[in-house]
């Protein structure tokens, strides 16, 4: 689950670790009392989306008066912010943060992250932050220096004192850097985090570090373990449809073709929307069946599929496993085809457990489904029927 | 033969009083796995499927002579199942859990380090040899006993695959789950080289899918060694919708690796034949294996 700025800041601040003071907006006039509020003359205005980049797409202002902020904030509450991290689509602005603009006599840029490869908690630097650092990376103007972590054990002392020296730190500031990463990395275990970057970290003329700008992201599996978190996902700009779907216990995610594809499987779904390509159709969306999905929570899905106009035509892949047998998601897709008025082709290919079962099933419901024996005539005909060539 | 399990293996169920573990333990009975006992701490001394139920892993290795184990244990209480069965020395722990938090999967790797036990998962479907041993939640019908070894990292996919193996007129010699997950224990690699040994396996299919690096491991594996059998791979995800990204980290500790077409390209350099697509992986592994017959 990906975090706002705002909520990560909150999260850090509660830690112990220094944040902008600020607060959040969700009209103008708030953003204007914010402001007020805050009683300086350098103001940051901040886009609250989950995506970074905002600061090159016009999505983070710093201005120098309440009216100025509230002229931002109006420019930027319910626009779509387009950003190299948001894909064309863009995301919606709900909320601006508004907050005390830190003049820094230093930037820089840390983050903790799981590196999957090598199994371990890894803490990146690197000694001038700016959000163009993977580009400044790649030319090799600056780079990144690497500490493990493990699995979130607390790191020697002379590591530490390494680290701040290879960043630039002069000796007066390793005390308290040192602290900087032990309060980090315990905020990273707590909250069963796998991101946090604070990119740029600056360091201000009293010697203190402060986070300007935060990223978080929480591991969705553990989240049974956070329900203060969970909470979160309420305040959540977050694509509609898609929290809809995680509620219901279905992987979906948004794309731009006419082919409503549902699959049981990553993996198999994956190879269903490199098939769909092949046979130069292409997906409006990809909705994974988890195993533990009920039929209704599946109706659900396919509801979602066919009250989206964009789809064409509604393309069901599954081979059904031990766990998610054929006929769950034969009920779902015949309840949710019955309860729509919608008449939509449904190209159905299933295979493996209770496929036979699931025919009779969808006979019972008395839907017309196009019924393939394999997966590579099911993706041509609904690409075929996507295209509205009858069948 | 097979790999990693045979006729010989015993096998316990972590968690199996519950209803996961009550289901498949059942239903793998039916198949012939020889299930010989269960963990469930705090009802040891009872009996569940007519099989003695114990509080400790290492209690029920003693008793029942068990020398695998798989967990039907809830996210919540999986990792700490897992390493108790590592600790315990299990030589072969099969974990079917999905959704075990990735900091959790921190620790275990982190046990799996100083021991030998081979970890299979989580997020695994798990291991079949047709006739012989199944310890899974896959659903079986379309398998056949023959000499093809499949490794995934995708259950779904899977079963199309061994569906599409059977279909072609070969049979499978055993089909490895190594786990969806990002963090988990056997690797493609080491999967590969397991099969590699197996007299009895005759051809190689390899499933991998976009994320991590795993496949390209399992190239510098094979290009070093050159097997002597056909290795044909498959990599879905070349047309994955793009996620929203945030923060920079996530592009420095991924790389290019995490590519579909990176994958393909490390693999075919290394002499895996590429499966066309999703739906000629049977006719591919066919061709491969009667064109080296």
């Amino acid at each position: 689950m990906k975090l706002h700025e705002f909520q990560s800041k909150a999260l850090l601040s509660i830690r112990g670790i220094n944040v902008p003071e600020g607060r959040v907006a969700l009209t103008p006039g708030e953003a204007r009392e914010a402001a007020e509020a805050l009683g300086v003359d350098r103001i940051a205005v901040k886009s609250q989306v989950l995506a970074g980049g905002r600061g090159l797409a016009g999505g983070v202002r710093l201005v120098s008066s309440a009216g100025e902020v509230e002229a931002a904030a109006a420019a930027m509450l319910g626009r779509t912010l387009i950003t190299e991290q948001t894909g064309p689509a863009g995301c919606r602005v709900n909320r601006v943060l508004i907050e005390t603009a830190v003049r820094p006599v230093r930037s820089l840029y840390l983050s903790l992250l799981v590196d999957a490869a090598r199994a371990e908690i890894a803490i990146l630097a690197g000694a001038e932050g700016s959000e163009d650092i993977e580009q400044r990376l790649q030319s090799g103007e600056t780079r990144l220096e690497r500490l493990s972590l493990g699995t979130g054990d607390a790191l020697e002392k002379a590591a530490v004192t390494g680290l701040a020296q290879r960043l630039g730190l002069g000796s007066g500031l390793h005390s308290t850097f040192a602290s900087l990463v032990d309060q980090l990395r315990l905020a990273f275990v707590e909250l069963d985090a796998t991101l946090i970057e604070l990119n740029p970290l600056v360091v201000t003329d009293e010697g203190k570090f402060v986070a300007i700008d935060v990223k978080m992201i929480i591991d969705d599996n553990a989240l049974f373990r956070h329900p203060e978190l969970v909470a979160l996902r309420e305040e959540h700009d977050g694509d509609e449809i898609e929290l809809v779907a995680q509620n219901r216990r279905l992987n979906y995610l948004r794309m731009d073709g006419n082919i409503g594809l549902a699959v049981n499987g990553a993996g198999l779904g994956l190879a269903t929307l490199d098939m769909v390509r092949a046979a130069n159709g292409s997906a409006a969306n990809f909705m994974d069946i988890r195993t533990t999905a009920t039929s209704l929570d599946v109706a659900h899905g396919f509801t979602l599929l066919l009250n989206n106009p964009a789809v064409r035509s509604i393309l069901v892949n599954v081979h059904g496993g031990g766990m998610q047998p054929c006929d769950t998601i034969a009920d779902g897709l015949g309840i949710a085809m019955r309860r729509t008025g919608r008449s939509c082709p449904v190209v159905v290919r299933l295979a493996g457990n209770n496929a036979e079962y699931a025919r009779f099933r969808f006979a019972n419901f008395g839907c017309k489904v196009i019924d393939c024996p394999d997966m590579w005539t099911a993706v041509n005909r609904a690409v075929s029927a996507a295209h509205g060539e009858r069948s | 033969m097979t790999i990693l399990v045979d006729q010989n293996t015993r096998v316990i169920c972590q968690g199996m009083t519950g209803w996961a573990g009550t289901h498949y333990s059942a239903a793998m009975m039916e198949y012939g796995t020889r299930i010989v006992g269960g963990v469930t701490p705090g009802k040891g001394g009872t009996y569940h499927l007519n099989l003695p139920v114990f509080d400790e892993v290492a209690e029920a290795m003693k008793e029942t002579g068990a020398n695998a184990s798989m967990i039907f244990v809830p996210p919540e209480n999986a990792a700490a199942a897992m390493i108790e069965a590592i600790e315990a020395g299990m030589p072969l722990v099969v974990a079917l859990t999905e959704r075990v938090p990735v900091q959790d999967m921190l620790r275990v790797r982190a046990a799996l380090k100083q021991s030998s036990t081979v970890l299979v998962g989580p997020n695994s479907q798990g291991i079949l040899s047709p006739g012989v041993c199944k310890i899974g939640v896959m659903a079986t019908g379309s398998e056949r006993k023959g000499h093809v070894g499949i490794l995934s990292r995708s259950a779904s996919l899977t079963s199309e695959v061994i569906a599409q193996v059977s279909a072609a007129g070969l049979g499978q010699s055993t089909t490895v789950g190594i786990g969806g997950d990002a963090i988990h224990g056997l690797s493609m690699r080491d999967c590969m080289e397991l099969f590699l040994a197996d007299q009895d396996t005759r051809g190689v299919i390899a499933i991998g899918e976009i994320g991590g690096s795993e496949e390209q491991e399992l190239a510098e594996f094979l290009a070093g060694i050159k097997p002597e059998i056909p290795v044909v791979g498959l990599v879905v995800g070349r047309y994955a919708p793009t996620e929203r990204r945030m923060g920079h980290a996530g592009a420095f500790a991924q790389s290019a690796a995490s590519d579909a077409g990176n994958k393909i390209s490390a693999l075919k350099d290394a002499g895996v034949i590429i499966a066309k697509s999703p739906h000629l992986v049977g006719e591919t592994i066919r061709e491969a294996m009667a064109a080296a017959a």
